[in-house]
């Protein structure tokens, strides 16, 4: 066979695949650019070019500004705790501990349930005097809460859940490294009579470098496109108190059908992602992770 | 404190959990399995005891009696037992060839194309929503279930996990292959192929799991019944409520996550396994 031929059939493997690729990732994401210098179509009227006027409208939009903060809090929240109570759950079923497959098995088990559905079960926790919460809190005489319903409350009631949906999923790559470190180290550790905290702090945690940062981004990723809960529990309210800003978009793009304005909201999400995107290129060792 | 459990026992210091550790994690899990738990109790009781807890409280299986009839779900369920195995199949075909191309053949723009692959592992159809819509709109496909799963037909995840595993099989056993006269593809179908049963498998459990409870998209495209996965139904089920019927709504989400949980319980290593095979890469 000669060279051509056989560089031909590996354009021809790849064919089928790049089709649905580009056709809805690479295509879209260009065409959202020219989309959102677009005015959206309505009844007769095709779509002119407006320039910048769609991310004029956004600039001035204080709902577009809540859904910001809401997800940058959002971010900040989940990424740290989720991140947190991972390790913490990976080092614990990682050592011989009473029980251990049933706490791996109900650490991981949210990440493998729909969030549609389990979000329902999480809307009768944080229901105001008879939810589960509520009944606890009046169990110590504290007062019933409306999470959901209260707008300093709803964004934070939200959080939780991801938290919780998230920390078991990330466990699972603390778990894979910790179970890949050579062990020597813990042998070498034990020998030093180095406590469990020294041997985690110096020994173990920069050892994991590599997946936290890899958790980190899909984290980051996850921060910016998980919102089913949002659609169950809270609707984005009250007064856009837990709208994200994938929520918004949905909103504006299929509630309010504006679709140039949705353009320009996909393009702030698009350069966030972007901005992970080069996080990681820049922090990860391409090799370790992709090669 | 640290330092007497050293003298006790020296030699599993650093491999048991104390019993400070063993009470945390205990503490956790409960609070991570306490919603099924909940849900378990509200669905199989009457709906007088879903709020209140009595070990008095007779079991029933009314309110799943209810909930079935109570929404479209025999359809629902069949819906999403469509979208879930046509993507897959589709996906373990597209992808196959794919990751062959790039685990076996060097050609001009391998590493350019291999990137542009990567990029979807971050930009996925759902931020994209917007724009796919158009697509799907203007193919005609808005509202069936072919259109939902058309995105997800080349997944870069499985690409990208299959080339990792096409890359460890050794050369020799495609050389012997070669040296018998078999074609490329043959090679493919009877060397690279079972040798990557594991990561078949692995992908498989990762992809149902995700397109079974995947929920923004399909809500964007489907609009009736003959096209709502199981997911969506649930939602257009719970949210139209007469008054919030607690059993009902949990005996309808433990039926909708159901087929999942028992997959998972059965396929636990497996799942586990698969996701942690993902994470190191």
């Amino acid at each position: 066979m000669n060279i051509n031929s056989k560089q031909l059939q590996a354009y021809l493997l790849l064919l089928p695949a790049f089709v649905f690729l580009v056709g809805f990732t690479h295509y879209p994401a260009l065409a959202t650019i020219f989309d959102s210098l677009m005015s959206t179509p309505r009844a007769g009227r095709a779509p002119v070019f407006v320039g910048l006027e769609n991310y004029q409208v956004m600039i001035e939009d204080p709902v577009f500004w809540k859904s910001v903060t809401n997800n940058l809090w959002f971010a900040l929240a989940t990424i740290p705790l989720s991140m947190g109570i991972a390790i913490f759950m990976a080092l614990w079923v990682n050592d011989k501990i009473a029980g251990r497959s049933f706490l791996r098995m109900s650490y991981f088990l949210p990440t493998v349930l729909p969030m549609i559905a389990v979000a329902n079960i999480w809307i009768f926790f944080y229901t105001p005097d008879y939810g589960l919460i509520n009944q606890a809190l009046q169990l110590f005489g504290l007062k019933s809460q409306n999470f959901l319903g209260n707008p300093d409350l709803a964004l934070a009631s939200v959080t939780v859940v991801a938290i919780w949906k998230e920390a078991g999923f990330f466990m699972i790559f603390y778990l894979a490294a910790l179970q890949t470190l050579s062990p020597s180290y813990r042998e070498a550790a034990q020998i030093e009579g180095a406590s469990k905290w020294y041997f985690f702090w110096k020994i173990q945690w920069p050892l994991l470098m590599p997946t936290t940062i890899f958790v980190l981004v899909n984290a980051l990723i996850n921060a910016f496109r998980m919102v089913d809960h949002i659609f169950v529990m809270t609707n984005g309210g009250p007064n856009n108190a837990s709208s994200l800003l994938l929520f918004y978009l949905y909103e504006v793009g299929f509630k309010f059908w504006d679709r140039g304005y949705a353009s320009a909201l996909t393009m702030v999400l698009l350069a966030i992602l972007a901005i992970v995107g080069l996080l990681q290129f820049f922090l990860l060792d391409k090799r370790t992770h992709y090669r | 404190m640290t330092a007497r459990a050293y003298t006790a026992k020296p030699a599993s210091s650093l491999t048991e959990a104390g019993w400070l550790g063993t009470l945390g994690a205990w503490v956790l899990a409960i609070a991570w399995i306490l919603p099924l738990l909940y849900a378990l109790w509200a669905a199989f009781h009457p709906a007088e005891y879903a709020t209140t807890f009595s070990w008095s409280a007779p079991l029933t299986l009314d309110n799943f009696v209810a909930a079935w009839h109570a929404a479209p779900f025999p359809r629902y369920f069949l819906n999403t037992i469509i979208l879930v195995t046509g993507i897959l199949a589709i996906q373990l075909f597209l992808c196959t060839l794919a990751a062959y191309a790039f685990a076996r053949y060097e050609f001009a723009g391998s590493n350019v194309l291999f990137s542009l692959m990567l990029v979807q592992l971050m930009v996925m159809p759902e931020i994209l929503i917007v724009r796919n819509y158009q697509t799907l709109s203007s193919l005609g496909l808005v509202d069936t279930l072919f259109g939902i799963g058309l995105p997800y037909f080349a997944s870069a995840f499985a690409i990208f996990l299959l080339r990792q595993t096409f890359k460890t099989v050794p050369k020799e056993l495609v050389e012997a292959a070669q040296m018998e006269g078999a074609s490329t593809l043959q090679i493919l179908r009877h060397v690279y192929i079972p040798l990557a049963k594991p990561t078949y498998l692995a992908f498989s459990l990762v992809s149902v799991s995700h397109h079974w409870n995947n929920f923004l998209w399909p809500l964007v495209v489907s609009n009736s019944v003959e096209s709502r996965p199981l997911t969506v139904g649930l939602q257009v089920f719970s949210s139209a409520d007469q008054g919030i019927d607690w059993s009902i709504i949990t005996a309808a989400t433990l039926m909708t996550s159901a087929p999942l949980l028992i997959g998972f319980l059965i396929f636990q290593k497996q799942f586990v396994q698969s996701f942690m095979r993902a994470g190191i890469k």
